[in-house]
Formats: structure tokens, C-alpha cells, sequence
């Protein structure tokens, strides 16, 4: 077998070092994992909740379901410090405001855990004209918790899920180390007959209609700050071609890797 | 005296002591509060409008996420309204499976608001981990009844859903053997404390007569030093049977209403080992056997009129108003909430004392957003 010729070091820059080593994956693949042990081990949430299920993230962080098992026990109270936010409950139009600036106002690296059926579609309260239909529609979110209030045991399901995710990052990919600037989401605004987000035009919420908006798309599918733009993953924010595999009884895990290793 | 200016701080929504999504705009003098204004709707989910919408059954599901505390004594509220109107009769087992799981709620609230009140002043974590033991117990009754840890959805028009089991019964039991001990560590641990006592006595004081004028209810008044409790004052389902005592305050500071809350755990114990005492003997069915069928249920329609039954909630008076015009959802539904009501009262009761004092009062209310902006 040929061996490789040996590269040139002393004759390149030490960009062109790095980036020669990179591409050969030497360094970079136990930065990775080291990089990723450490963010994964100490996700911590934002101590924010919002309404009944906020009561049951403070269960699973008390002694019986015990959060701490997974380096997720300080709640920090300010969203400079947080890394994970957990949308616990239902939100209303006058808290989304908040909530968005609360998202922009994390430092990279942010997940977001969509807490029980309001946060996630508006749950029991969907019907009503002060309650937003999905905290996706103005935030990017990584996990959704499914229930009402979801046990302790789906929030910790949850946070292993987002640690999983993380162990799937490579440095060079993640959104946070891109060039360019971070993206902002906007913060939508109180307009005469609703909300009003910037880029959507008219009320992009309004009452008794569809919202006038798409998801975003989730960053464990590789959103970098865009919406969705086919209807279809509506059904369940995923891209399109995995819903009808989704229906067909298909889905898993393997598949979103598949998904991953295709793109 | 030197002049300084009044300087206006901006508490919430987004704050770990405000209790949920909750707004308080604090005018201040150096540390001294001049004036306090809450702001809330944060949490305005349409509850009203809602139970306008939906039948009176699937009304039930969302009475639960009022006060998310105390899920069945939403409920048991609620049926009690429905079932005036249409003059459903309620036997006498399930009134004491009602009053049972009541009375479980309230000792869960309790324990629950009395470890958040001292995680709020500094006892970081410890006695929420006490109060959240016992809710735990709490709940896995809750979840063998209802089928949910929180949000219970147990109670019906004419009964409950679900008879207790033999086991479920055994377990309550064991859970009130065990409680007594409970509650002396709990005091042991916190009543003499240092802390405790520099922190809310002669803090948050609300004399009687302005107690009385704000119309609070609950532990609140009855810190206050008047014993006004729904259960005496106008009994409901089965509470006159039991003996029990309203523990009342003398000074109305907060450091009274914690041992109000106390010692109503107590009393609510002394409630359920009756009731438990007496379920044996009851008669009739865990429901009104005319109304057993789902479908007796889901299509529920109320005669015209008009209807208000009040419980005694954990927190204060809660109160149901329901007007039907015939149809199988209500024409107008109202909630008399009492966090709402007490809370009215935070700018009496924080006027002079300093910003730290503020979480401490507001921790000694007990509010729930849920229930203060439905
Ligand atoms: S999903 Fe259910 S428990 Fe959670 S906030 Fe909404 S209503 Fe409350």
C-alpha cells in the first residue's frame, strides 16, 4: 500500500496547518468529544416557569427524580448563565414578547426544551384568543415534551435526548462558531389587532384563524434561524419526505440519523 | 433629613421569587417601599371563555389547571355548581372520597407554599425537599384515582370517577400514619430558627380591619386573627360532621399565617383520619347511578338559571358562578379566585417594610398565576 507523501508543514501557514489537520479529523475528533462531554454534562436550565408544568420541572429537581443525575440541577435565574431554556407551560401573547428577548438574550451555546402540550401546540388552551400556538413559531426548538403536565421521567427523557443531540455536534458545524453574526430572533410586538412580527405580514397570530406563520426549524434537524417552508412539516416540524415515513410507522431514531448522515 | 428620590424597580415576570409569570412595579425610597403595584395577565389563558365553549364535563379538565396546586378542590368546587343547578343528588361515599381527596390537596398545597415561602427566604432547597416529600406521597394517591400526577380530572356531576380500591385505602393510611412525625421535623426544623423569626416577624402585617375590608380569605384573614373558613361559616358537602378547629393569628404578620398553614395541616389530618374512620360505613355508591354512563355526562344540559357554590381552597374562598340558558355549556361562567383577591392586599401589606421583605410577603400570600389571571 502507498503511504501518503509527507505534507509540508514548515511551508505553510499555521492557518493552513490547522486546516490540513482538520481535514484529516486528527485533532479535532477528541476535541469534539471532549468539547461535547463537557457541555452535555452541565446543561443548565433557565429557572423560568411559566405555569403548571413549571411545578413539575421543579419535582424532577427535587429529590425523587433528582435532575442532578444529569448535571442539570442549578436553575440559573438569569439567561446569561443558562444554556438550556425549558419552555414549562402555557404561553400567552403578552409573555411571548419576554420570552424571545429572554432566548436572545443567552449566550451561544442555547437549547430549548418544549415543555407539555402549551408550550409545544397551545394544549388545552389552543382555542383561546390570548394563547400562542406553539413556542416554535417564535423560537427554535430542540426537544418537544409531549403531556400534561409530561411526568418528571419525559422532562429527564428529554434532557438525555438533548445530551444526545449535543454528542452528535462537530465544532465545525455548529451554528455558534459560523462566521457572521449571531441571528437574532425577532421580538414580536403588540400591533392594533395582535401580534406583530417583523417579516410576516398583517397579524401573524390572529384569533380564531391559522397562524400566519411557519415553524422554525428545529436545530437538531440543522436549523440555523429559518423557518420551515413546506405546509407539510407542519404535521410535526420535521422535514419534508420524513412525514410520510413518519405515517408509514418508520420513524425513530435511526431514521433522523439517516437524515443526518444524508445531509 | 436629606431628600432622596424615589427610584422605581421593575420585578418579573421572569423572576425566580415572583411565583410564576408575575409583575410587580416597586416605587422605592433608599430600601423602604412607598408603593406596590402588581401587574399581571401574564398567564391569561381564557378559562372563562373557554368554559363557555366547551360542555360542562370537559369544563372539569380545565377547572383542574386553575390553582395547579390543588387540583381537586378546583373540581370539587366546580361539580358542586353544576350539580346545585341541575339538582343532582351526590351519595355519601362519594362525598367522602370527595371530602378525602380534598383534604389530601390541602395538606399538599401547604406543604408545597410552606417550602417555596422558605426556599424564597434563603433556606435554599432543604424545605422544599421536606414539602415536596410529602406532595409526592400525595400524588401517587392522586395518580391512582385520577390517572395523572397533577392534573387529576377525578371528580364528576354526582360523584367521582373511580371508587377507592382496598389497596388505595391501605395507602391512604399509611400515608397519614406517617404525616404526624412529618410535620414535627418540619417544625422542629424551622420554628425557632433564627433566621426565620428575624425574617417575618412583624413583617407583612395586615390588621384585621383591613383584612376584612380587602375581603381576603383564607390563611390569610385568618393570620389576621378572624377565623372565617367556607367549611364552618357555610358548610358544604360533608364538613359538618368532622370536628376540627380554624386556627387563626393574633398579630396578621407573615410569620402567623405560616403557623396557620401549619397548623391547618394538622387539622386536615385530623379531618381525613374521620373521614377515613367513617368511609366503612357510607352508604350508596362512589356515584349517582343515574348519571354513570359517559354519555350522561358529556351531554349534561343544565336548566335555565343560575347557580354560585363556594369551597374553602387552600388559599381562601373559591367560588364558582355559572348562568345556563338550557344549553350543554355554560351562558356565562365566573371564578371568584382568591389568590387573586388576596393578592390585592400586597401593597398594604409591603408599604414601609424593604425590598427583601417584598418576596417574603408575597411567598406568605400564596399565589398561583393560574388562578390569578384564569
Ligand atoms: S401542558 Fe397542561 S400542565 Fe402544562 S402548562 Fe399546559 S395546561 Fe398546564
Amino acid at each position: 500500500m502507498m503511504s501518503k507523501a509527507p505534507k509540508d508543514y514548515d511551508n505553510m501557514t499555521d492557518e493552513e496547518v490547522q486546516l490540513e489537520l482538520e481535514q484529516e479529523g486528527v485533532l479535532l475528533s477528541s476535541v469534539n468529544k471532549l468539547y461535547n462531554w463537557g457541555r452535555r454534562s452541565s446543561v443548565w436550565p433557565l429557572g423560568f416557569g411559566l405555569a403548571c408544568c413549571a411545578i413539575e420541572m421543579i419535582s424532577a429537581s427535587a429529590s425523587r427524580y433528582d435532575i442532578a443525575r444529569f448535571g442539570s440541577e442549578l436553575f440559573r435565574a438569569s439567561p446569561r448563565q443558562a444554556d438550556c431554556m425549558i419552555v414549562s407551560g402555557t404561553v400567552t401573547k403578552k409573555m411571548v414578547p419576554q420570552i424571545v428577548r429572554l432566548y436572545n438574550q443567552m449566550p451561544e451555546p442555547k437549547w430549548v426544551i418544549s415543555m407539555g402540550a402549551c408550550a409545544t401546540s397551545g394544549g388545552p388552551f389552543r382555542d383561546g384568543y390570548n394563547v400562542v400556538r406553539g413556542i416554535d413559531l417564535y423560537i427554535p426548538v430542540d426537544v418537544y415534551v409531549p403531556g400534561c403536565p409530561p411526568r418528571p421521567e419525559a422532562l429527564l427523557h428529554s434532557l438525555i435526548t438533548v445530551q444526545e443531540q449535543i454528542d452528535r455536534e462537530k465544532i465545525k458545524k455548529v451554528r455558534w462558531y459560523q462566521k457572521g453574526t449571531a441571528v437574532e430572533f425577532p421580538v414580536p410586538e403588540f400591533g392594533a389587532k395582535g401580534l406583530v412580527v417583523a417579516g410576516i405580514p398583517g397579524v401573524a397570530d390572529p384569533v380564531g384563524g391559522v397562524p400566519q406563520m411557519m415553524p422554525f426549524v428545529s436545530p437538531a434537524l440543522g436549523g440555523q434561524g429559518e423557518r420551515h417552508t413546506d405546509p407539510a412539516v407542519l404535521e410535526g416540524n420535521v422535514p419534508k419526505g420524513l412525514v410520510a415515513e413518519i405515517r408509514e410507522g418508520r420513524a425513530g431514531t435511526n431514521l433522523l440519523e439517516e437524515h443526518h448522515a444524508a445531509t | 433629613m436629606l431628600k432622596t428620590e424615589e427610584l422605581q424597580i421593575n420585578i418579573g415576570p421572569q423572576h425566580p421569587s415572583t411565583h410564576g409569570v408575575f409583575r410587580l412595579m416597586a416605587t422605592v425610597d433608599g430600601e423602604t417601599v412607598v408603593h406596590l403595584e402588581p401587574v399581571f395577565g401574564y398567564l391569561h389563558r381564557n378559562h372563562e371563555q373557554l368554559g363557555e365553549i366547551w360542555t360542562y364535563l370537559q369544563t372539569i379538565t380545565i377547572t383542574d389547571r386553575l390553582d395547579y396546586f390543588n387540583s381537586m378542590i378546583n373540581e370539587h368546587g366546580y361539580c358542586m355548581t353544576v350539580e346545585k343547578l341541575a339538582s343532582i343528588e351526590v351519595p355519601e361515599r362519594a362525598e367522602y372520597i370527595r371530602v378525602i381527596m380534598s383534604e389530601l390537596s390541602r395538606i399538599l398545597n401547604h406543604a408545597a407554599a410552606i417550602g417555596f415561602w422558605l426556599q424564597d427566604m434563603g433556606s435554599w432547597g432543604t424545605t422544599l425537599m421536606f414539602g415536596f416529600r410529602q406532595r409526592e406521597m400525595i400524588m401517587d394517591i392522586f395518580e391512582s384515582v385520577g390517572g395523572s400526577r397533577m392534573m387529576c380530572n377525578y371528580m364528576r356531576f354526582g360523584g367521582v370517577a373511580r371508587d377507592l380500591t382496598p389497596n388505595l385505602v391501605e395507602q391512604i393510611n399509611l400515608f397519614l400514619e406517617g404525616f404526624p412525625q412529618f410535620i414535627d421535623d418540619f417544625e422542629r426544623l424551622m420554628m425557632e430558627n433564627e433566621i426565620l423569626l428575624a425574617r417575618s416577624r412583624n413583617v407583612g402585617v395586615l390588621p384585621k380591619e383591613l383584612a376584612a375590608a380587602y375581603s381576603v380569605t383564607g390563611p390569610v384573614i385568618r393570620g389576621s386573627g378572624i377565623p372565617y373558613d367556607i367549611r364552618r361559616a357555610e358548610p358544604y358537602s360533608i364538613y359538618d360532621r368532622f370536628a376540627f378547629d380554624i386556627p387563626v393569628g393574633s398579630v396578621g404578620d407573615v410569620y402567623d399565617r405560616f403557623l396557620v398553614r401549619m397548623e391547618e395541616m394538622r387539622q386536615s389530618h385530623r379531618i381525613l383520619r374521620q373521614a377515613m374512620e367513617q368511609l366503612p360505613q357510607a352508604s350508596g355508591s362512589y356515584i349517582n347511578q343515574a348519571y354513570k354512563a359517559a354519555s350522561k355526562q358529556q351531554g349534561l344540559r343544565l336548566p335555565a338559571g343560575e347557580a354560585y357554590c363556594r369551597v374553602e381552597s387552600p388559599k381562601g374562598e373559591l367560588g364558582y358562578y355559572i348562568v345556563s340558558n338550557g344549553g350543554n355549556s355554560a351562558y356565562r361562567y365566573g371564578i371568584r379566585a382568591p389568590s387573586l383577591i388576596n393578592l390585592t392586599a400586597l401593597n398594604d401589606m409591603c408599604r414601609g417594610y424593604t425590598v427583601a421583605d417584598i418576596v417574603v410577603i408575597l411567598g406568605s400570600i400564596d399565589i398561583v398565576m393560574g388562578e390569578v389571571d384564569r
